[in-house]
C-alpha cells in the first residue's frame, strides 16, 4: 500500500521542514488509496455523464452520436426549467429563514446567558440524526388531514386550516422539513465557529465599553464570516439537489408533487420510469454546472461583502 | 478566512468547511469572559430559545406519543396525546415479526452499510487527510483542486451514471452499490486534513523518524492516537450520512432483501396507501421510531467521548 521510505541514516538526516528525496512519494503513498476509490465513484461517472450526453439511442442505428443535441433540447425543455425556478424560489426563501435561526440559536448558546446550554445544544440538533425518510413521514403525517395533527386542530376547534398537502403550500410545507432536519446541525457549525473566537478581542471590547449588540456585529459576526459562507454554500447546493423530502411526499400529495418538481426528480423519473439514459445524464449535466455556479458566486459575494 | 484555525503553515488554504472540526471541542473549552465572572443568565433569552427546543422536539415527541397506539387508535385520537392501551410492546413485537422478521433483516443490512461504508470512508479520509497535512508531494495541489471541485459537484447528480455503471460491472441489487460510493467522503477528507495540520506537530514527524521510526509504523503509534477526536467526528458524520441514505439505495436495490432500513419503511408506508394494501401505519411509525433510536443513542454517547479532552488542536490566543 504505502511507500515506506528508508529511516535516513544516521548523521545525514535531512535538516527538519525539508521534505525531499524518497518522502516526496510517502505522501502519495497516503493519498492514494483515497484517490483510487474517488476515481472510480466520481471521475468515472462524471466522464461516463458526458459521453452518454453526447449520444442518444436512437430507433433505428442503436447509439448513434448527437453532438450538443441534447443539450438543446435540455435550454428548450419547459418541464427541466421550471424545476430550476421551482428550487431557485425555494432556496432564496428555505435557506436565510433556516440559516437565521441558527445563527440566532448560535449567539444565544454562544453568550453564556442560557440556563441548561448543554440541553439545548443537543436538542436542536437532535433532527440531523433523523433520516430525511423518517422526518418527511413524519411531518407528512402530521400534515394530514386524514389522522395528523392539522386534522385534529380543525376538529378540535372547528377551523378549517389550509391544507399543507395542496399545490400551493406543498413547497413551504417541505422547506418546513428541510429546515426542521437542518437547523440544528448549520446552528453547530456557527457555535463551533464562534467558541474559537480568541478571548483578547472580547477583553479589548470590554475595555472600550462595547455593549453586547456591539460585541455580536463588530467582533462575532465578522470572526465567523468562513463559517456562514460555507453554510450557505452547503444549503444552496442542498435546495438545488432537493430529492428525498418531495419524493417520499409524493404518496401522500400525489397530485400536488409531479414528475417534474425537482430537477433532481426530473432526471430520476428519465432514467427509471422512461428509460431516457443519455437525456437524464444531459440534464444532471447541465444541473451540475447550475449548481456550482451559483455556489461559487454565492462564495464571491460571501468573501467580499461584509456581513 | 480568518487566520485562526487555518492550516497550518505551508498548506494551501481554500474555502472548504471551514473550521467545522471545532465541534470536537465543544463544551470542554473553559468558559470565557472571565474578566467579567459569569455572565447573568437570561429568563427571556432561554424563553425564546426554548421555541426553537419546541419546534425541534415536537415531532419526535408526536413519533414517540403513535408508536404507542394501536392502529385503529391512531387514526381516531388526538396526535399529541396518549390514547388507548399502551401498544408500543406490541407494535415493536410486529413491526419485528411482521412479514417474516424482514424488519430485522433491514436492520442488519443497514448495519453493514454503515459498518463497512463508514468505517471504510472515515479509514480513507483519515489516511489521505494524514497525508495531505503532513506531505509535500508533487502534484500536491492538483489533489488538493480536485477534491474541493468535487465537494461541488452535486451528489445526485453522480446518482443516475453510476447506476448504469455499475449495471454493466453486474454490482447493483448487491450490497457493494451502496458499499463502494459511501467510501468517498470529501468533506470528511477536508476535515481530517485541516485537524491533522494542527493536532501533530512536524517536531514528532521528525523525531519519530530521527529514531529510525518508519513511516507507517509512526502513523499508526504516534499520529493515529493524536488523531482520535477528529476521527470520532469524521465516523460520526459518515455514520449518519450511511445510516440515513435514501437516495443512493432506491437507485441501486431492487431487491426488498438487501433493503436498508430507511427503504423498508418508505416501503411500508407505500403499502399502506395503495388500495387494496395492508394498512400497517402502526409499523411506519414504530419502524421509523426504532431507526431513529441507535443514531440518538450513538450521538449521545460520542458527545461524551468528543469532550474527553484530548488535547489536540486546543484554542489558540
Amino acid at each position: 500500500m504505502a511507500v515506506i521510505s528508508p529511516p535516513p541514516a544516521a548523521g545525514r538526516a535531512a535538516p527538519p521542514r525539508r521534505r525531499s528525496g524518497g518522502r516526496r512519494w510517502v505522501g502519495w503513498g497516503f493519498v492514494a488509496p483515497f484517490l483510487v476509490v474517488f476515481a472510480l465513484v466520481f471521475l468515472a461517472p462524471i466522464a461516463y455523464s458526458v459521453y452518454l450526453s453526447l449520444f442518444r439511442e436512437q430507433l433505428i442505428g442503436g447509439n448513434h452520436f448527437v453532438g450538443i443535441d441534447n443539450y438543446r433540447q435540455a435550454f428548450q425543455d419547459h418541464e427541466f426549467w421550471s424545476g430550476i425556478t421551482r428550487v431557485g424560489l425555494f432556496l432564496v426563501i428555505q435557506v436565510p429563514i433556516m440559516l437565521g435561526i441558527a445563527l440566532l440559536v448560535a449567539l444565544a448558546l454562544d453568550s453564556g446567558r442560557l440556563y441548561g446550554r448543554n440541553f439545548f445544544r443537543i436538542s436542536i440538533f437532535l433532527p440531523y440524526a433523523v433520516p430525511a425518510v423518517v422526518a418527511t413521514l413524519m411531518w407528512g403525517f402530521m400534515y394530514g388531514k386524514q389522522f395528523g395533527l392539522v386534522a385534529n386542530i380543525n376538529d378540535h376547534f372547528d377551523v378549517t386550516l389550509p391544507d399543507p398537502l395542496s399545490p400551493d403550500l406543498i413547497l413551504a410545507s417541505i422547506g418546513n422539513i428541510v429546515t426542521w432536519e437542518f437547523v440544528g446541525y448549520n446552528m453547530l457549525i456557527f457555535y463551533a465557529a464562534l467558541r474559537v473566537i480568541p478571548q483578547s478581542l472580547y477583553e479589548a471590547a470590554a475595555i472600550d465599553g462595547a455593549g453586547q449588540w456591539r460585541i455580536v456585529g463588530a467582533i462575532k459576526l465578522p470572526a465567523i464570516r468562513g463559517a456562514l459562507v460555507i453554510a450557505t454554500i452547503f444549503s444552496v447546493i442542498g435546495s438545488f439537489q432537493l430529492f428525498n423530502e418531495p419524493s417520499i411526499l409524493k404518496s401522500l400529495a400525489p397530485n400536488a408533487i409531479t414528475t417534474y418538481f425537482t430537477p433532481n426528480l426530473y432526471t430520476y423519473s428519465l432514467s427509471f420510469s422512461g428509460q431516457q439514459h443519455n437525456y437524464a445524464a444531459t440534464v444532471a449535466i447541465v444541473m451540475g454546472i447550475v449548481t456550482m455556479i451559483v455556489a461559487y458566486i454565492v462564495q464571491l459575494r460571501g468573501m467580499r461583502k461584509e456581513v | 478566512m480568518t487566520s485562526e484555525l487555518a492550516p497550518a503553515a505551508g498548506t494551501p488554504t481554500a474555502a472548504g468547511p471551514s473550521r467545522a472540526y471545532p465541534v470536537l471541542r465543544t463544551a470542554r473549552l473553559p468558559r470565557r469572559r472571565k474578566a467579567h465572572g459569569r455572565p447573568r443568565r437570561s429568563v427571556l433569552l432561554t424563553a425564546l430559545t426554548s421555541l426553537v427546543v419546541i419546534y425541534t422536539l415536537v415531532p419526535l415527541a408526536w413519533l414517540f406519543i403513535n408508536a404507542c397506539k394501536t392502529q385503529p387508535r391512531l387514526l381516531s385520537s388526538f396526535g399529541l396525546w396518549f390514547s388507548g392501551d399502551f401498544a408500543l410492546w406490541d407494535n415493536i413485537t410486529e413491526t419485528f415479526t411482521y412479514n417474516d422478521h424482514i424488519f430485522v433483516r433491514w436492520l442488519l443490512n443497514t448495519l453493514l452499510y454503515v459498518v463497512v461504508g463508514a468505517g471504510g470512508a472515515t479509514f480513507l479520509a483519515v489516511l489521505g487527510g494524514y497525508g495531505l497535512a503532513k506531505f509535500n508531494f508533487t502534484g500536491k495541489r492538483a489533489v488538493f483542486a480536485l477534491i474541493i471541485g468535487a465537494v461541488a459537484v452535486p451528489g445526485a447528480a453522480l446518482a443516475v451514471p453510476t447506476f448504469l455503471m455499475f449495471s454493466k460491472m453486474g454490482l447493483t441489487d448487491t450490497p457493494w452499490a451502496v458499499i463502494i460510493p459511501s467510501l468517498i467522503s470529501p468533506f470528511g477528507l477536508y476535515l481530517m486534513w485541516v485537524f491533522a495540520s494542527e493536532a501533530i506537530p512536524d517536531e514528532l514527524l521528525e523525531a519519530a523518524r530521527v529514531d529510525g521510526s518508519g513511516e507507517l509504523r509512526t502513523f499508526f503509534r504516534i499520529s493515529l492516537p493524536l488523531l482520535a477526536p477528529g476521527i470520532v467526528t469524521v465516523l460520526l458524520f459518515t455514520m449518519v450520512a450511511t445510516w440515513n441514505n435514501y437516495f443512493l439505495p432506491l437507485i441501486m436495490i431492487k431487491n426488498p432483501d438487501w433493503y436498508p432500513l430507511t427503504l423498508g419503511i418508505n416501503s411500508w408506508n407505500a403499502q399502506a396507501r395503495t388500495v387494496g394494501g395492508e394498512p400497517v401505519f402502526n409499523l411506519v411509525i414504530t419502524g421509523s421510531l426504532l431507526t431513529i433510536v441507535p443514531l440518538i443513542v450513538a450521538f449521545l454517547l460520542l458527545q461524551r467521548y468528543w469532550q474527553s479532552g484530548l488535547s489536540a488542536g486546543s484554542v489558540k490566543e
